[in-house]
């Protein structure tokens, strides 16, 4: 199994939420300080060297208008790690390719990237998450539409050699695609694509024979998600298939328990920032039968029941791993249990007002005295060793 | 949908489409084209209609039972879907009456073809921009919260209430994927066709246009702007009506639409 660092670059000073309808979308960004923003995107980065020192790996994501997210460019953060950093995979968890003007300029974005970090890039695409679609003004009843057109396009333009080839779908058209560079892994970067509960998604990603990454639901939830890409994986061998299952949790490693609960309330903020909820759930983005609950008031977006609920219980369902070196690693053991396993574990262990001392000590706990451990347990047969994630 | 006696409910292909047609009463011709939310057609106004008309009401795609293939992405496709229905069902000189988003179905379909239609009457549609790029003529009501959203359409809010706890799935069915397709065919460019202003000067049949003057998402000044793009139309406003004038005040709706209907029965 292989361990990813994350943070989502937070700009943790937000108003008292009693005062303000949404930190995300809406929140004025009077309460941007830049002077601060410049402190937080230096030291996000230099947490990610020090994960590369550490043997983790580096994920980065991004999101838009909103407090809650200074990486509103994944690709930049890629490039600027791709050049600092000298081992560590790094993927992008993902591109927002229903959000993206262009298709065309992330695969080059994308090629660029891998050649410069000799190949040690994952490309990652996202649908995007709800209240994305009111930053860029995606149509929300074509996000998934627009996510895999955007995908056969990029894929296409990495692996297409012999000059120019023309594309005119449904909304995208390109007269002459040629990208230079290509990128440095053949025939293009692992793609790694996100999903929640939409099964037939999920299928369709394990068709194709790409990384299925989920994040922060409850274990239940993931095995059903999970078992779903087992059905359907192009993959002979159970390795293979497993090579290609993430989750992300919020991660938190302290040398006391106490200290543990303390860097885990920390990391909890990210699930209590307040969004709006006609952001929550804009029309069409998920079915119409999900909203015939919502109409009930049985449902009110995707992540109600991990907002709401404490650490414990957040604890108890793999949402959240903390503790001692050792209780974490009880955790995620269990947790490939309860979801039938999987090969790459993608932790949150930055958020909200987590210091940069704090966040240092939790990562190099987890990358001393539990990654160790992991890799003892969980790692790939010998076979494929090396062939890193797809 | 409705629980009227009379109702008679048929489904019509159109291309791939599957269209839930209604029809109620007899007499000439009246063609209803119903507001997003389904809302006009279980109300009171069809029923009054219905005394003096054959009321028919395809449900456009995508809203009701009709159908909605992919294909179809903007209300000039609906609106040639309605085109079509009308060829095929065979209506002479309809009276095209349409409610918001209804409303600018209406008034595409008579900009493109009026050979089946005798007369036009619009209540609050949607379908143009009146201003510049950073003028917000009609309000955002997928960023707004439900509150915001019901304070703005309704003179009274209270008008506004559902409860959707009580209806049965096949009715909650239609009013989730009501909004699928609203938002669908209406987030960008936000509920208006960017063509449609420079062509609504071709429609050249009696028009009115009815606006509630209580309507906060698009108001009687963008409806009275709508109304002198269409030559020779009236303008009407409903004192104390919202976005849904007709079903705030219906009697003094049918107030005014009655007289103009008068004249299209007696020239029918």
């Amino acid at each position: 199994m292989y361990c990813w660092h994350f943070t989502e670059m937070p700009y943790p000073d937000h108003p008292d939420p009693d005062t303000v309808p949404s930190v995300r979308v809406s929140l004025p960004n009077k309460h941007f300080d830049p002077k601060l923003g410049a402190d937080l995107y230096n030291r996000y980065l230099d947490e990610h060297l020090i994960a590369d020192d550490l043997g983790l790996n580096i994920m980065l994501n991004e999101h838009h208008q909103t407090a809650t997210c200074l990486d509103v460019a994944a690709p930049l953060s890629a490039a600027i790690l791709a050049r600092q950093t000298s081992k560590a995979r790094i993927c992008i968890l993902g591109n927002p390719m229903s959000n993206r003007a262009d298709p065309i300029r992330v695969a080059e974005e994308m090629a660029m990237i891998d050649c410069i970090s000799r190949g040690r890039l994952d490309a990652g695409f996202v649908r995007g998450v709800p209240y994305e679609v009111f930053a860029a003004n995606t149509n929300p009843t074509q996000t998934l539409e627009r996510l895999w057109e955007g995908i056969d396009l990029c894929v296409k333009a990495w692996t297409h050699r012999d000059g120019c080839f023309n594309f005119e779908g449904k909304f995208w058209h390109k007269r002459s695609v040629n990208i230079w560079p290509t990128p440095y892994q053949k025939p293009h970067p692992p793609v790694w694509i996100t999903g929640s509960s939409d099964k037939e998604n999920i299928r369709e990603v394990a068709r194709r024979g790409f990384t299925f990454a989920m994040f922060l639901q409850p274990h239940v939830k993931v095995r059903e998600m999970f078992d779903a890409y087992r059905e359907c994986s192009i993959y002979d061998d159970p390795e293979d298939v497993r090579r290609h299952i993430a989750y992300m949790p919020l991660v938190a490693t302290g040398e006391t328990e106490e200290e543990a609960e303390g860097f885990a309330k920390k990391v909890a903020w990210y699930l209590g920032a307040k969004t709006a909820p006609q952001f929550r759930n804009p029309p069409g983005y998920v079915p119409v039968s999900f909203n015939v609950n919502a109409l009930k008031g049985t449902y009110s977006g995707r992540t109600d029941a991990v907002r709401t609920k404490g650490i414990e219980y957040l604890k108890e369902q793999g949402v959240l791993m903390y503790g001692t070196p050792d209780q974490v690693f009880e955790q995620v053991e269990a947790f490939y249990g309860h979801v039938g396993g999987f090969g790459q574990l993608l932790m949150m262990q930055q958020a909200g007002h987590m210091t940069h001392e704090e966040t240092v000590k939790s990562m190099t706990l987890f990358a001393k005295e539990v990654y160790p451990r992991i890799r003892e347990e969980f790692d790939f047969k010998p076979a494929n060793k090396g062939a890193a994630a797809q | 949908m409705t629980d009227t006696k009379s109702a008679n409910i048929e489904t019509v292909k159109i291309q791939d489409i599957e269209l839930e047609v209604e029809r109620r009463g007899s007499g000439a011709p009246l063609v209803l084209l119903d507001d997003e939310e389904s809302l006009t057609r279980e109300s009171g106004v069809v029923d009054e209609l219905a005394k003096s008309f054959e009321v028919i009401i395809p449900e456009a795609p995508g809203f009701g039972k009709s159908s909605r293939p992919d294909w179809i992405e903007s209300m000039d496709d609906i609106s040639y879907i309605m085109l079509d229905y009308l060829d095929q069902a065979g209506i002479e000189k309809a009276t095209l009456l349409g409610f918001s988003l209804g409303g600018w179905i209406a008034a595409e379909m008579a900009t493109k073809n009026l050979a089946r239609i005798g007369r036009l009457a619009l209540v609050d549609p949607y379908g143009i921009k009146v201003g510049g790029p950073w003028d917000r003529d009609i309000q955002d009501i997928w960023f707004l919260t439900k509150e915001e959203v019901q304070a703005l359409k309704y003179a009274d809010p209270a008008n506004g209430e559902i409860d959707y706890t009580e209806m049965p799935d096949e009715k909650l069915e239609v009013v989730a994927r009501n909004r699928e397709s609203f938002a669908r065919f209406c987030w960008q460019p936000y509920m208006h066709n960017p063509k449609l202003k420079r062509r609504l000067h071709r429609i050249d049949v009696p028009a009115l246009v009815i606006w509630g003057a209580e309507d906060g998402v698009v108001t009687p000044d963008y409806g009275k702007a709508y109304a002198d793009k269409i030559p020779g139309a009236r303008f009407e406003v409903i004192a104390d009506g919202g976005h849904f004038p007709h079903l705030e005040q219906p009697a003094a709706f049918m107030d005014v639409l009655g007289g103009f209907l008068a004249e299209a029965q007696k020239a029918a």
